[in-house]
């Protein structure tokens, strides 16, 4: 490469010649959860490494651990036969470390040469040499094809020419370990085929790439060598032509099924009546370019009836339920009924008036207002019933609080204490409190026992049971697939914003779930 | 499960004596710390200017007009925002109640809600951009501040509005002082107790109602505390903004009548900087600049200790260079003790 490297880098042992990394026995938690299981990954020069796993299946917490942002408990990191000990994504990257978030870490205001070289500054006694930075940055992009104006604001460009730019970024910093984090996730197919042929590029330069993906067809494109990751341990690895799809689903699904949770006394909802549809439900990206989160997806839930919504990371599930909630406004397109009249998504208040409850994935972001009490959270989305003409009655607030913290068995000592001071399973408890005391009829729960201990998961199942005796609708999301099949009376599989199955109860398995939720072919699971 | 009343179960660590919690809650280190700023008055009592009950009554006066816009200030801040123009907005109202009490002589019947009106305007106004087109709270209060600096001076033409008024030939001649003036800027109990105080006294109290008892301040607690999460409950966050930017500049309104009235005077160019009196006052008393977290109870102790200190350091004669100083190291000092029990 042109730009100045004045580090030598030792002689490889010859054994060793073209492995890039290698990384041995690598543990890693967080609290009570082991995130990684004595791991051991490699990647070698000139290869495609594929690393797969459902959601929490332990690979972001790999790929940061390569990258400097986590350090292992445990474990070597081996760079071209030497060892090396991360402090910092600094260091990563000094070593030729680069990786490719899905949020790109480009800064939108800057020129695109200015971007390339952000924190590693062509500069003369502190002056910046602005010339020379144009000259190596137009260099570096000439070598992928790209032929932009380095000069220009990168937030100009679309978002496929930023992810090639922030790429460049990474050649331009010397990297021979480039990791791609879902890369294509936000790309429409022209584009796609632009990132593949970089790749290409990049392999024949001698790179290693790490690629992170949920996406069959793009597994089997490019992969030289799969790792499949399952709840913090390394199940398989395996080159490609020795792991055919049905097998490598197989890997990445293998927990057992629990003993089933769904209440079985709940009649048969297929007669009962429809309480929430949904017709052509799309949901516009944010940003211009992008595709659509959610893509004219249709689907009916009846009372009673938890109708499971399965969807690895990017699939769009989630946004459909906050769109659903009125949180996308403006940005949502297509027709919705609840109890037969037709609804519009305007705002969570409105939402709620008309019956709607969401459990947000994250409560701790977007489901409690941690430095406020346990009876105050449980009362925030129905603070009318508790304040008449506008004066909080304080005993009514306590007695509701009580309740229902009785009936969901909450530990605290008091229901005056911060929610912040609860643990997660009992602050998870506080959300479904809030949404009881909300008293709704369509429940969207997303990921509802992310976090939270095994009795407490317990409690919130039964919690779904008795909702659904009431005869309210659920949908649920949870990554958990052994959960997804045991509570669903019915489930959809969503992949890049559409549906693209759908299951009942009695014909789910991992194996198809899975497969369609990583863009396989409807019905080919076995 | 049926409705029946269960009791806490209280299987969690058992719960800490009450005075042990009272203990590590904020007010009592405010209260403390009023405290300490009283013994300091007892020891450098200005050759006994402490022990006389004057001093004090000036003291609540003196720091009544910076309390009426830390009230105000303290719920903007509780939503995790804060509001500039207070101040400015003092100085519109100030020349505007001059200006229609003395030259207009408009009854304070009427005078009194219009010039309230004219700064719950600005405060909804702000309030208004604030949450519709979510500007950061710095950038369109800084506005305001400059805007209605601004409209007080086209108001007044620059000029104090005062008794003063120039007739027709050029010459000036003198009108009476309003009568809702001296009432304003009188004392009651036998020249024991400012009315300012008393009205100080007065926004304190609404303001705790709003925070403590309403349904209103349950939610600006909850979008301070956390917006996406209050706003996700069905917390109209908009229109609590307005009415809570709304309601600092109603008190900055208040303020600016008592300002007028105790300088007789409606001057375009009072009022400067009290804003960031109305802030270090809130922030002494132990609200937390991130939202979500304080009161008006802490407001009203750090308005008694900015007013007894100012008090104490200038019955004891120390320069206003010194003051200022001084007054500075204090509230970094206050931050840093309310830092470390978070």
């Amino acid at each position: 490469m042109v730009t100045a490297s004045a580090q030598a880098r030792p002689e490889q042992p010859h054994a060793e010649k073209h492995l890039l990394l290698r990384m041995t026995g690598i543990s890693k938690s967080f609290g009570a959860i082991r995130a990684l299981k004595q791991v051991d990954f490699d990647l070698r020069a000139g290869e495609v490494h594929v690393l797969a796993g459902e959601n929490g299946a332990g690979k972001s917490t790999l790929i940061k651990i390569l990258g400097g942002v986590h350090e292992p408990e445990e474990g070597q990191i081996h760079l071209r036969g030497q060892r090396v000990r991360f402090h910092s994504p600094r260091e990563a990257a000094a070593q030729g470390v680069a990786i490719i978030h899905q949020e790109l870490s480009l800064v939108p205001a800057m020129s695109v040469a200015d971007n390339i070289f952000l924190g590693h500054e062509r500069s003369a006694r502190g002056w910046l040499r602005y010339a020379e930075q144009q000259r190596q940055a137009l260099e570096a992009l000439g070598r992928l094809g790209l032929d932009v104006d380095v000069r220009q604001t990168v937030g100009t460009f679309p978002i496929a020419t930023q992810q090639l730019i922030e790429i460049i970024k990474a050649l331009a910093l010397e990297a021979e370990i480039i990791v791609m984090d879902e890369p294509t996730s936000a790309l429409r197919e022209p584009e796609v085929e632009r990132l593949f042929d970089v790749i290409g590029e990049l392999k024949q330069r001698g790179c290693g790439i790490i690629y992170i993906t949920h996406k069959l067809e793009e597994v089997y494109r490019i992969a030289d060598r799969i790792t499949v990751l399952r709840d913090g341990d390394r199940i398989v690895t395996a080159r490609v032509a020795e792991l055919p799809a049905a097998a490598l689903i197989r890997s990445m699904v293998g927990r057992d099924l629990p003993e089933s949770a769904r209440d079985a006394a709940v009649p048969p909802p297929s007669g009962r009546q429809v309480r929430l549809a949904a017709q052509d439900f799309s949901v516009q990206a944010a940003r211009r370019g992008l595709r659509p989160l959610v893509d004219r997806v249709s689907f009916e839930v009846r009372a009673g009836e938890i109708l499971g919504l399965a969807g690895l990371a990017g699939s769009g599930n989630s946004d459909l339920l906050s769109a659903l909630f009125g949180v996308h406004r403006g940005r949502v397109v297509g027709r919705v009924w609840i109890d037969g009249r037709a609804y519009r998504p305007s705002s969570p208040r409105a939402a709620i008036r008309r019956g709607f409850a969401l459990v947000t994935n994250d409560r701790q972001r977007t489901g409690l207002v941690l430095g406020m009490n346990i009876a105050a959270n449980m009362t925030l989305a129905s603070v009318a019933r508790v304040s008449p003409a506008g004066w909080l009655n304080f005993a009514h607030e306590m007695q509701l609080a009580e309740r229902v913290a009785g009936d969901l068995d909450l530990r605290a000592a008091s229901l005056t204490q911060p929610v912040a001071t609860l643990s997660g399973g009992n602050q998870q408890k506080v959300v479904l409190g809030k949404w009881l005391n909300a008293q709704p009829r369509v429940l969207l729960l997303d990921e509802p026992t992310r976090g939270v201990d095994v009795g407490a998961k317990q409690e919130i199942y039964q919690l779904m049971n008795r909702w659904s005796r009431a005869g309210h609708a659920i949908v649920l999301i949870t990554s958990e697939l052994p959960e997804l099949l045991m509570m669903s009376d019915r489930i959809i599989v969503m992949h890049r914003g559409k549906v693209v199955a759908g299951f009942d109860r009695a014909e789910a398995t991992q194996e198809r779930i899975l497969h369609a939720a990583m863009g396989g072919a409807v019905a080919s699971s076995e | 499960m049926s409705g029946e009343l269960k009791s806490i179960p209280s299987l969690s660590p058992a719960r800490e004596a009450w005075w042990r919690e009272a203990l590590r809650s904020p007010i009592f280190t405010a209260a403390v710390a009023f405290g300490l700023v009283l013994v300091l008055g007892l020891i450098f009592s200005g050759d006994g200017a402490f022990y006389k009950w004057g001093t004090h009554r000036d003291a609540l006066r003196q720091a009544s007009v910076y309390g009426i816009l830390a009230c105000g200030m303290t719920v903007v801040i509780i939503t995790a925002g804060i509001d500039l123009s207070v101040g400015s907005v003092l100085a519109l109202v100030a020349v505007s109640f001059s200006i229609l009490s003395i030259h207009w002589g408009w009854s304070p019947w009427v005078a009194i809600p219009a010039c309230l009106a004219v700064g719950t305007a600005c405060g909804a106004v702000t309030g208004g951009i604030i949450a519709r087109f979510a500007i950061q709270p710095f950038i369109v209060t800084l506005s305001m501040m400059v805007f209605a600096r601004g409209m007080a001076k086209y108001v007044s033409g620059g000029m104090k509005v005062s008794t003063a008024v120039q007739g027709a030939n050029g010459t000036y001649s003198y009108v009476d002082v309003p009568e809702i003036f001296r009432l304003i800027d009188s004392r009651l109990l036998g020249e024991n107790l400012s009315v300012v105080s008393l009205i100080f006294l007065a926004c304190v109290i609404l303001s705790w109602i709003g925070l403590s008892r309403l349904r209103w301040g349950r939610y600006v607690y909850a979008i301070g505390g956390n917006e996406a999460a209050a706003r996700l409950s069905g917390v109209p966050v908009g229109a609590m903004k307005v009415l809570a930017y709304g309601l600092a500049g109603l008190f900055a309104a208040v303020a600016g009548i008592c300002q007028a009235a105790q300088e007789q005077q409606g001057d375009p160019e009072t009022g400067m900087a009290y804003e960031l009196s109305a802030i270090a006052i809130v922030v002494i008393g132990g609200t937390n600049l991130m939202g979500g977290r304080g009161g008006i109870g802490l407001t009203l102790l750090g308005t008694l200790i900015i007013g007894y200190i100012e008090k104490i350091l200038s019955i004891n004669a120390v320069a206003e260079a010194n003051r200022l100083m001084l007054t500075g190291v204090i509230i970094v000092a206050a931050v840093l003790i309310q830092r470390r029990r978070v």
